[in-house]
Parts: structure tokens; C-alpha cells; sequence
């Protein structure tokens, strides 16, 4: 636990913060637009520049303070259920980690709220008087949050024994409210892309209908899957910062073991966020031609190529933290044969999705291509060879996950034989079924073709359903072969896991200046012009220098967050000369599963 | 053969096989810079390869480290140390010097077109639009024969008489003519994208990622409304795609 006095900072930071964003709520609602200029200019930087970057920011300290806690009280209750301390522990460490964040979150937020009044008043009078009423619930939202989690954090060793069911009720309405401060958000997020519930004139006819509006549900699972990916990342690589600068074996286990459900978290969350990307895509493109041209094929095309390769480095990364994890498990030697053809599996698919459907070309070159699309790798620039090799990643990366989780275990189950034959004809057909729509995709209009990616999900989840239903039982009492040695994994697992952590912040940077800059000239699209000097959509290198700065600085927050916190556990370990976590060195081959 | 056993060694092969592989197994060859997007994977993935368990590791870096330290390999250390500032040189070189060809362009697949266009002087809705000739297909044929007589009229001396953008002036043009048999062309695209083009033209283009360079005319003021949608008609049927349709919402 951290030290009180810090605690109490936090107390303080958080309260100041949650009362300068109600002031300055009301204020912009109750101010006269009369003689209110549309734009100010911040100094220097230019306004533009100033709120995209708190913006990056806040969201990204959003995105962990919501995404950690989904997780911790999914481990606590493993923990409850299994009688097993060390989860306990662990979800302890990773609501630490959110609560360092949560009041930084707050400043950032009353900081952007600040920006937004002061430099774009017109637009934000506009937002108010569509939104006023949700303001009120946010801020009443946010409170709830604050006094939850506090009571959450600060109740783990009250209400632990008997009255344990109580605590984990504490950490699932925590959630529960912190999901609503994230629905509330993003329907003014939302409601800047496809505004709905206005009149022609751009004036409030339904609330609800603003609310509800086209892009809000695709986004609102979108960013709670992404949370969850991120919450993950960011708790792993807190875990290898410590796992590199520990000094005795137990830590070095102890956060070995921490990094791994981090990660393990993940990559749970990442399988299933390419589909709920997808979809938000398509709703895009139905909701609105040019938004989705601009996005997927106009001047934003290049920039799904760097998403191609930041996210086929996400996968490479994942794959390649779990083989180097077996080698910290005996018996894992007999899978060590599956990693070339995986990585092969990887590779291709790699190279198959960062393939660009308009290419960066010399006039010879396109002279001798007959044209700016190739005539054979052409082909593999569209969304049916696209979803194809996603889907086939999405697999091989289950794959390594399964080899990973019976890596020591040697199923006694008569039926052994049979199940895992099952599981193997499970792979095949779902990956026939992946290839054969995406081969078939080129023969068919495109509107078909778009459906096809529905049952290359559903075969891809279904595998995985199926799988990991017969894995379980399998599994249930096997043969160990040997113990795990947590903290024996090779250090540069632990650099891996810093570069998942960055890879998957700089990518939700890119993300988001996709999302906001499809609007190009408009605040609120159709309806709100913007008309400042900066209404220009910057350029993808400019923006990619942007977004690099803004992870560069979230990365130096967060450092200084985790080292204040550091500060405060060592006061404290010095002071009662005890460390308050279990051993897990050498201890046990359960795993998270 | 022990030789080949080195990780080292593997490592090397793979690169070289991939390097020939993508540059001359593809044809017409794949463009510079997709070909080093291409390598940098390759090259991240033999890193993985090597370094996914600590054997693997250990021989990977063996000879690399006997070259770094062990006495006997002074000369080739020595040999290194010249050659690769000297590659790099190059490579900086080949970057910065000027060259006698324009440099590599980007261009965006298709520019997003606006909401609604105005059309001799009367407001016309893009979003959403319907051919309205489909809904007569009596007289299918009939707009088709027409569009095609439109077709090589006006548009075969770029655009080619096999549709394929291999037209008599395509070879003067950069960007060159669209290619519509392509399927990554009309097919991803509904109709009223095909008529905004063709009566905006490249003078038409929005000024997103400009300069867009196009040298298609205008045609809105040399063919009706009706041609127009006759011409897309003629596109579709020719090369056997189908325009993408409008999802409901």
C-alpha cells in the first residue's frame, strides 16, 4: 500500500480536480455567447495542437484507469474462489497501479475541459446545448467512481475473510461505473462523427437519439476491449521495469509471474478487438461514403499499412513472449518444434497484411506495372486477403497460447488421444474455412465479400470456443512434468513487453487521429464548421510526430507515477521490515487459465 | 554440413533467399519501397527465429562474438570496420544524391468524394444515389450499347479499348489511367462515385493529399446526365463487375 501522505495528495489532486471540471461546466453552460469569439489562439503550439495532445493524454490514462480494474477484479475473484493468495496480491498490485493514475486522469480532463472553453468556445456552447444534461451525470458518475475505488482500494484487508464477497462486489460496481464514464464520453465523442438527433439547422431534437447516435455501441466495445488490451500491456511492462530492476530471485518471480498475466490479459482482449475494429469500420463507411473513402482508401489509406505492421508487431511480440516463456517450463521441450512453422504462419501473414493496395512508386516502376496497383501483389492489398491472414494470426496466436498453457501438463484422461485430435481437426477446418471465404471473395461484388468476414470470424471463435472447452477437462489433474521457474525467463522477454506496451499506446494515438481526422474540416460533421486557421487535417508523418511526442510524454507520466508509488512502498517496507507479498519463486505450476 | 547448423548461418541464408525470392520472383518487380517493407518483416522474423530459445540465441550470436573478440579474426574485424561505414556511406549517398527521375510518389487509392456536387448549376446528391437507368431493365441493352458508343468516343485513347487503362495516350500520363478491370477499382465503388469522377473530372478532385495530377476532364459539360449513367452502365457490364451498393443503416 502507498504511503498515506501520498494518499492523501491524491485525495487532494482528485477532489480539486472533480470541482474544477463541475465549475467549469457550469460556467460554459451558463455563459453568454454574445460577443464570444469562435476561436482563441493557444501560444505557441497553436490550439489544435494543444487539445489533440491533452486529449492523447487524458484518453490514454482513461484508457488504463478503466481498462486495470476489469481485469484486477476478474484476478481477485480467482483468488476468492481458489483460496489463492497470490492473486489476491496481484489484484491489489494492479488497482495500485490504476490508482496512482486515476488522479492524473482527472487533472488531464479538467485540463482539456479548460482548453476546449477557453480555445473553442463556439464549439464547446454548441456541445453544451446539446449535451448539458449528460454532464451532470458524468460528473456524478465520476464521484461514484472516486469513492468506489478508494473504498475499494483502502477496504482489501477490512473486508477480506467472511465479508470478501462484499469487497469483490466493491471492485465489479467499480466497474460498472467506470464503463458508464466511458459510455457518457463516448457519446460526445461519437456525436462529433455521426451526429444524430438534430434537426437540418444542427439543433437538439432527442437527446436519446444523440446519445444513441450511429458510431456510439461500435465505439463503445471497441474502446472497452482496447482498454482492457492496454490496461494489460501497460500492467506488463510495469511488471518488466520491475522484473529488470529487481534484485532478489522471489521479486524477479514475482513480477516474471505478473508480466505474464498482464500479458496473458492482453492478448486475450487483442484477439477478439480486430473484429470489433472491423465493425466499427464498416459502420463508418455505412454511415457516411466520404468519412469512410477518406479513411480507408483516401488519404488516410497509408496510415492502416503502419497499423498493419504496429499491430503485426503486437502479434509477433505476444507469440514470441510466450515461446520464450516456455523455456521456464520443463516439458515445454517436445512443443519447441511448432514455433517455426507458427513464426512462418506469422511471417507470411505479416508480409500479406502490410502489402499496400497503392504503393509508394517511381514513374519506371509504375510504368512497368502498367499502373499504381501491382498486378499480382495487387491482389493482396484488399480486405479479402486482409481478413484472411488476420484471421489465420488470430489462430496461430491461439495456438501458441494452447502449447504455452499444457506446456508441463500431460492430460491423464483416457479420451486423451481423441480430444486432442479434435482439437487439431478444429484448427484445420476453421482455417480452411478463413482461407476458402477469402479466396472466394474475389469472385463475388463487394457487398458479399463484406459478409464473408462474418464467417471467417465466426469459424475463428468458434475454434477458439470449442478448443479451449475440451482443453479445460483435458487438462483437469494432468501429469505435471515439472514446476514453473518463475523469474528464470530471459531479459529481453521483458524488453518485448516494454515494446507492447508502447507499440499498442502509439498505435491507439494513430487510431484516434484517424477517427477524429476522417471529420476533416468539421467539429461536429455535416453540422459544425471548423472554421479556425487550423481546420486543415495534418498530414499522416505530421500527425505520426505528433502522436510520438504525446506517447514519449505519457510514458515520462507514467514513469514518475510508478516511481512515486515506488517511493512510498519502500518507506514503508523499511518501516515494518516486511514485504507484503507472497513467495511465488520455484512455487507452483498453477497457472491463470 | 555442420556448417549450416550455425543459427548464424541460417539467419544469413534465410535473408538472402527472401531478398532474391521477393525481388525476382515477383514480376513485374514489386517497388522499392514495398520490397524493403517487405525485408524489414523478414528480417524481424529470422530476429524471432533465432532468439526464441536460449540455444538458438547462444548460436546465433557465437560468431558474431568471435569476430568482436577472438585474436585470430583481428583482419576480418579490421575488414569490417572499413567496409560497413562504408556501406553505410553509400547507402546515405544513394538516399540524398539527387537522381535523374522524379521521385517516389504516394497517392491515395480513391479521393473521398463530397456529400452532394452541383451539377450545371442545380445541387445533386452523391450520398445515396441510385442509377436511375438500373431501374429500367428493358432497356438494359440498350444503355449499355450507348454507353459503349460514349465510351470509345471519348474515353478509349486513355482508358484503352480492353478497359485495362493501357490506352494510346496512357504511356504519357503519370498517375496513368484507371485500370477498370482491376477488381480493386469500380467494383469497390458505387455508381454515384463513378459519376462524380466523370463529371468532376481531375479539375473536380478535393484538395485533400493534392496535388492529385489527374488529366481527366471535366465531362459534365459535353455529355447529358443520361450519358453519363450509361457510360458507368457500359463500365460495369464490359468488365463483369459489379458497383458496390449502398448499405441501409
Amino acid at each position: 500500500m502507498a504511503c498515506d501522505r501520498w494518499n492523501k495528495l491524491v485525495c487532494l489532486a482528485l477532489f480539486a480536480a472533480v470541482v474544477l471540471v463541475l465549475l467549469a461546466t457550469l460556467s460554459a453552460g451558463a455563459q453568454d455567447t454574445t460577443g464570444e469569439p469562435a476561436y482563441r489562439s493557444f501560444p505557441v503550439l497553436g490550439s489544435r495542437l494543444a487539445v489533440w495532445a491533452v486529449a492523447q493524454l487524458h484518453l490514454n490514462f482513461a484508457a488504463f484507469i478503466l481498462g486495470v480494474p476489469i481485469f484486477a477484479v476478474i484476478i481477485e475473484i480467482i483468488g476468492w474462489r481458489t483460496r489463492d493468495a497470490r492473486y489476491d496480491w496481484l489484484s491489489h498490485e494492479f488497482v495500485k497501479l490504476t490508482f496512482a493514475a486515476f488522479s492524473t486522469t482527472a487533472l488531464l480532463g479538467a485540463l482539456l475541459l479548460f482548453l476546449f472553453v477557453g480555445y473553442y468556445p463556439r464549439f464547446w456552447t454548441y456541445m453544451t446545448s446539446i449535451f448539458f444534461p449528460t454532464y451532470w451525470i458524468y460528473a456524478l458518475l465520476f464521484f461514484a467512481e472516486t469513492f468506489i475505488v478508494y473504498l475499494w482500494y483502502y477496504g482489501w484487508d477490512w473486508l477480506s475473510g467472511p465479508r470478501k464477497w462484499i469487497h469483490v462486489g466493491l471492485g465489479v460496481l467499480a466497474n460498472l461505473v467506470g464503463t458508464s464514464i466511458l459510455v457518457v464520453a463516448n457519446s460526445w465523442v461519437t456525436f462529433m462523427i455521426s451526429p444524430g438527433g438534430v434537426n437540418e439547422a444542427g439543433q437538439l431534437t432527442s437527446l436519446g437519439a444523440a446519445i444513441n447516435n450511429f458510431t456510439w455501441m461500435p465505439i463503445n466495445i471497441h474502446r472497452l476491449i482496447a482498454n482492457i488490451v492496454f490496461g494489460g500491456t501497460i500492467a506488463g511492462a510495469y511488471a518488466a521495469f520491475k522484473f529488470l530492476s529487481a534484485e532478489t530471485d522471489e521479486e524477479r518471480a514475482r513480477y516474471d509471474w505478473m508480466g505474464y498475466v498482464g500479458n496473458f490479459v492482453a492478448i486475450s482482449a487483442f484477439i477478439v478487438l480486430p473484429f470489433a475494429g472491423y465493425w466499427l469500420g464498416r459502420e463508418i463507411y455505412a454511415f457516411n461514403q466520404t468519412m469512410g473513402i477518406t479513411m480507408m482508401g483516401g488519404f488516410m489509406s497509408w496510415l492502416w499499412i503502419v497499423q498493419a505492421i504496429l499491430i503485426g508487431i503486437l502479434f509477433l511480440g505476444s507469440n514470441y513472449y510466450l515461446w520464450l516463456g516456455m523455456e521456464r517450463i520443463p516439458g515445454s521441450e517436445r512443443y519447441r518444434k511448432f514455433v517455426p512453422p507458427m513464426l512462418f504462419i506469422l511471417v507470411i501473414g505479416f508480409l500479406i497484411w502490410a502489402t499496400p493496395r497503392s504503393m509508394v512508386v517511381t514513374l519506371d516502376e509504375a510504368r512497368a506495372m502498367g499502373g499504381t496497383h501491382h498486378p499480382i501483389l495487387g491482389f493482396l492489398g484488399v480486405m479479402s486477403a486482409k481478413n484472411t491472414v488476420v484471421n489465420l494470426m488470430i489462430l496461430t496466436t491461439f495456438l501458441s497460447y494452447i502449447l504455452y498453457r499444457r506446456a508441463n501438463r500431460i492430460s491423464t484422461r483416457s479420451w486423451a488421444g481423441m480430444a486432442m485430435a479434435v482439437q487439431w481437426a478444429a484448427f484445420g477446418v476453421a482455417a480452411v474455412i478463413v482461407v476458402f471465404y477469402g479466396v472466394y471473395g474475389y469472385f463475388v461484388e463487394s457487398m458479399v465479400r463484406i459478409g464473408f468476414s462474418v464467417y471467417q470470424v465466426l469459424a475463428v471463435l468458434a475454434c477458439i470456443v470449442l478448443v479451449m472447452a475440451i482443453d479445460i477437462p483435458l487438462f483437469r489433474g494432468a501429469r505435471s512434468t515439472g514446476t514453473i521457474r518463475w523469474g528464470t525467463i530471459a531479459a529481453r522477454s521483458q524488453y518485448v513487453l516494454i515494446i507492447l506496451a508502447v507499440t499498442f499506446t502509439w498505435l491507439m494515438g494513430l487510431m484516434g487521429f484517424a477517427r477524429s481526422g476522417i471529420r476533416q474540416h468539421w467539429h461536429v460533421y455535416g453540422i459544425l464548421r471548423d472554421t479556425s486557421p487550423e481546420a486543415v487535417t495534418p498530414a499522416l508523418g505530421y500527425a505520426a510526430n505528433v502522436i510520438t511526442v504525446i506517447t514519449v510524454v505519457f510514458f515520462a507520466l507514467v514513469m514518475f507515477i510508478f516511481w512515486l508509488g515506488g517511493l512510498g512502498e519502500k518507506g514503508k517496507a523499511k518501516a515494518h521490515g516486511q514485504a507484503a507479498a507472497p513467495a511465488i519463486a520455484g512455487g507452483s505450476d498453477v497457472r491463470p487459465s | 554440413m555442420s556448417f549450416l547448423r550455425s543459427r548464424f548461418v541460417q539467419a544469413v541464408l534465410i535473408l538472402v533467399l527472401a531478398a532474391v525470392l521477393l525481388r525476382y520472383g515477383i514480376r513485374p518487380p514489386a517497388p522499392w519501397s514495398v520490397f524493403t517493407l517487405y525485408m524489414a518483416i523478414v528480417f524481424m522474423g529470422v530476429l524471432v527465429f533465432v532468439s526464441a530459445d536460449a540455444d538458438s540465441w547462444r548460436s546465433f550470436v557465437r560468431p558474431l562474438w568471435s569476430v568482436l573478440v577472438d585474436r585470430d579474426k583481428r583482419y576480418l574485424r579490421y575488414g569490417l570496420m572499413i567496409v560497413i561505414p562504408l556501406l553505410l556511406g553509400y547507402y546515405a549517398y544513394t538516399q540524398a544524391a539527387a537522381r535523374p527521375q522524379a521521385p517516389p510518389e504516394l497517392r491515395a487509392v480513391h479521393p473521398a468524394p463530397p456529400d452532394s456536387i452541383d451539377l450545371r448549376g442545380k445541387p445533386f446528391n452523391i450520398s445515396g444515389a441510385e442509377n436511375p437507368l438500373r431501374k429500367d431493365q428493358a432497356s438494359y441493352a440498350t444503355h449499355v450499347a450507348a454507353g459503349a458508343a460514349i465510351y470509345f468516343r471519348n474515353c478509349m485513347y486513355c482508358h484503352g479499348d480492353n478497359l485495362d487503362g493501357q490506352g494510346h495516350f496512357a504511356p504519357g500520363f503519370n498517375p496513368p489511367p484507371a485500370n477498370f478491370q482491376d477488381p480493386g477499382t469500380i467494383a469497390m465503388l458505387q455508381e454515384a462515385y463513378l459519376f462524380w469522377r466523370i463529371a468532376k473530372g481531375g479539375p473536380g478532385l478535393p484538395s485533400e493529399s493534392t496535388p492529385w495530377n489527374s488529366v481527366m476532364p471535366a465531362w459534365e459539360d459535353r455529355l447529358t446526365e443520361e450519358q453519363m449513367w450509361q457510360v458507368i452502365m457500359f463500365l460495369y457490364d464490359f468488365t463483369g463487375q459489379q458497383p458496390r451498393r449502398w448499405e441501409s443503416h
